[in-house]
């Protein structure tokens, strides 16, 4: 792997950009490794990258059955914060934003990670009672937050209409500076980079069909449809993959696809210098380094796997953003998607070992996965590596949903990100 | 958007009348005294979530008001057939046919 830098950067513009090679190699997969991941979305590419790094284990690979990166980590609005109501997912969320914090250096690829600061808006009573608790918190969890008056927060984030006869008036702002954005597809490039440099297989059109169990009921390795690859420890990492995955293991998971969409408009001129988040009117938005303004709507209430939603969700979160930022509402937009996101419960994910020796679960992320990629891989490599969870996500264990001991964002944000 | 054959009101009526209630045919615990916290786990949390054929409940709230059963496929998301709260389950082999006869020629 050639290092990045400026000098290395301007040799290669000045000889008109050729003799770049491949950021990772694209090996056939060998018969048997130390440990299989099962899908090469962000978290499961972190998840060999830490394995390697910190835990020495290089003998791994990652399968994925369509491109790398090509699932809900290509598709998000990529909204970073830590800014959770409870202990536990404050924990969780503030290690992975830490771990953002040095990431671009640490990996020597541009991530653009930008911490522009992240707004909530309070529309409602109801909504500054649910912000002030959060940022209280916060601040007792060691995560910055502050609280904003309409007036500071349309200093922050200028597009914004705070008139009192606005049709959603905007009675103040909850704002976590830390909090900000990256892009996505560098992101799974420069985990994908960094892993295969420390010898990581990482192997695409590659599904996992079925999990091959020995006779005491541990896992022994993993059908695919390019052969049988053996492996003592298999780590799940599929996203909306898991429920498939869990039940060839015999598994049965609370866990539920929907729809999640986005779209982007126009390029236009920096205009919009934060992301902000409406819960309650499901919108929220940012503009990316290309120009584009990124719009994420909510969830569509049926389960699916299409990767497609409808058009009235869409035209319902656009008109709140016409409403709140009234300048966009001549934008065209240029194209939308979706993703088919696994959504839990009580929205919080699930990272831990299983009922089956030897497989590891890391599912459950549901519509805000992308800000802990990171802090995912690095858990869930722990797990694998030590055959226990770490501390920090020992609480979000399978088990729960059998104490009882839920840990209940869902409450907190109907617009998880 | 989903249109939605509502077995109550005998149209396909468009989706935004309808708020979808979850998946359909499961049973709470007979004896709740008894049911073992796994059995409660079951009934609460587990899923069958497939990526294809589903059966699920919804509910017609801006229209009759009634809950009733859907068997949609969650990929294609095409409803095969809907029919009234209280009704069986219907057999692999019903929708098989519904699902040969919905192919396009
Ligand atoms: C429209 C949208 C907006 C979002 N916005 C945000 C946001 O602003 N902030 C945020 O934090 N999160 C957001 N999310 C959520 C976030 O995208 C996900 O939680 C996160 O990307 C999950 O990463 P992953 O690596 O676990 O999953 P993925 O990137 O989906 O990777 C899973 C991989 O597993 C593969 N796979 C599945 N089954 C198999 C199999 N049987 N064999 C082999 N491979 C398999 C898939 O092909 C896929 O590539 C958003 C999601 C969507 C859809
Ligand atoms: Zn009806």
């Amino acid at each position: 792997m050639s290092h990045f830098s400026f000098p290395s950067l301007l040799a290669k513009a000045m000889g008109a950009n050729k003799g770049w090679t491949r950021q990772w190699a694209k090996p056939q997969p060998k018969s048997r490794y130390d440990v299989i991941i099962v899908g090469a979305g962000g978290h499961g590419l972190a998840c060999a990258y830490y394995l390697a790094k910190e835990h020495g284990i290089t003998n791994v690979a990652v399968l994925e059955k369509g491109w790398l990166g090509g699932g809900n980590t290509a598709r998000n609005t990529t909204v970073i914060r830590s800014n959770y109501l409870y202990d536990e997912s404050a924990r969780l969320y503030e290690h992975a934003l830490g771990l953002w914090e040095g990431l671009s250096r640490e990996i020597n690829y541009n991530l653009m990670f930008s911490q522009r600061g992240v707004l909530g808006l309070a529309h409602t009573v109801h909504d500054v009672q649910i912000l002030k608790r959060h940022i209280h918190a916060n601040r007792l969890n060691g995560i910055d937050s502050e609280w904003l008056t309409p007036e500071q927060a349309k200093a922050f984030c200028p597009p914004l209409n705070i008139s009192a006869c606005a049709r959603y008036p905007i009675v103040g702002a909850s704002l976590q500076r830390r909090g900000g954005v990256a892009r996505h597809d560098g992101v799974a490039w420069g985990f994908a980079r960094a892993a295969s440099a420390r010898g990581v297989h990482i192997i695409e059109n590659c599904a996992v069909t079925a999990i091959n169990r020995g006779a005491g009921g541990e896992v022994t390795g993993v059908e695919t449809t390019r052969g049988t690859i053996g492996a003592q420890k298999v780590a799940l990492s599929a996203a909306a993959g898991t429920s498939g995955l869990m039940e060839m293991a015999g598994l049965k998971i609370p866990i539920e696809c929907f729809t999640l969409q986005a779209l982007v408009s126009e390029p236009v001129a920096p205009v919009f210098p934060c992301v902000a988040m409406s819960n309650t009117v499901h919108a929220y938005i940012s503009q990316s380094d290309k120009g584009e303004l990124v719009i994420g709507a909510g969830t569509e209430q049926y389960f699916s796997y299409s990767q497609r939603g409808p058009l009235h969700s869409l035209e319902h979160t656009i008109a709140a953003v016409c409403e709140m930022f009234p300048l966009f509402t001549r934008l065209r937009m240029l194209r939308n998607w979706g993703g088919s996101v696994d959504v839990t419960p009580d929205r919080s994910p699930i990272l831990g070992l299983t009922p089956v020796p030897g497989l590891y679960l890391n599912a459950g992320w549901g519509t805000g996965g992308f800000k802990a990629t990171p802090g995912a891989g690095h858990l869930l490599a722990f797990t694998v590596a030590q055959n226990r969870p770490h501390t920090i996500n020992a609480p979000f264990s399978l088990k729960r949903f059998q104490t009882g001991r839920l840990i209940d964002e869902a409450a907190a944000a109907a617009v998880a990100h | 958007m989903l249109l939605i054959d509502c077995p109550y009101c005998r149209q396909g009526r468009p989706e935004i009348e309808f708020s979808h209630a979850g998946e359909a045919h499961m049973e709470r615990p007979a004896d709740p005294e008894t049911a073992s916290d796994a059995q409660w786990e079951a009934f609460l949390f587990h899923r069958t979530n497939p990526a294809g054929i589903h059966f699920e409940r919804w509910y017609h709230i801006h229209g009759c008001g009634c809950y009733f059963n859907a068997v949609r496929d969650t990929v294609s998301e095409k409803f095969i057939l809907t029919y009234k709260a209280g009704e069986p389950r219907p057999a692999v082999s019903e929708i098989e046919a519904l699902m040969v006869e919905k192919e396009p020629e």
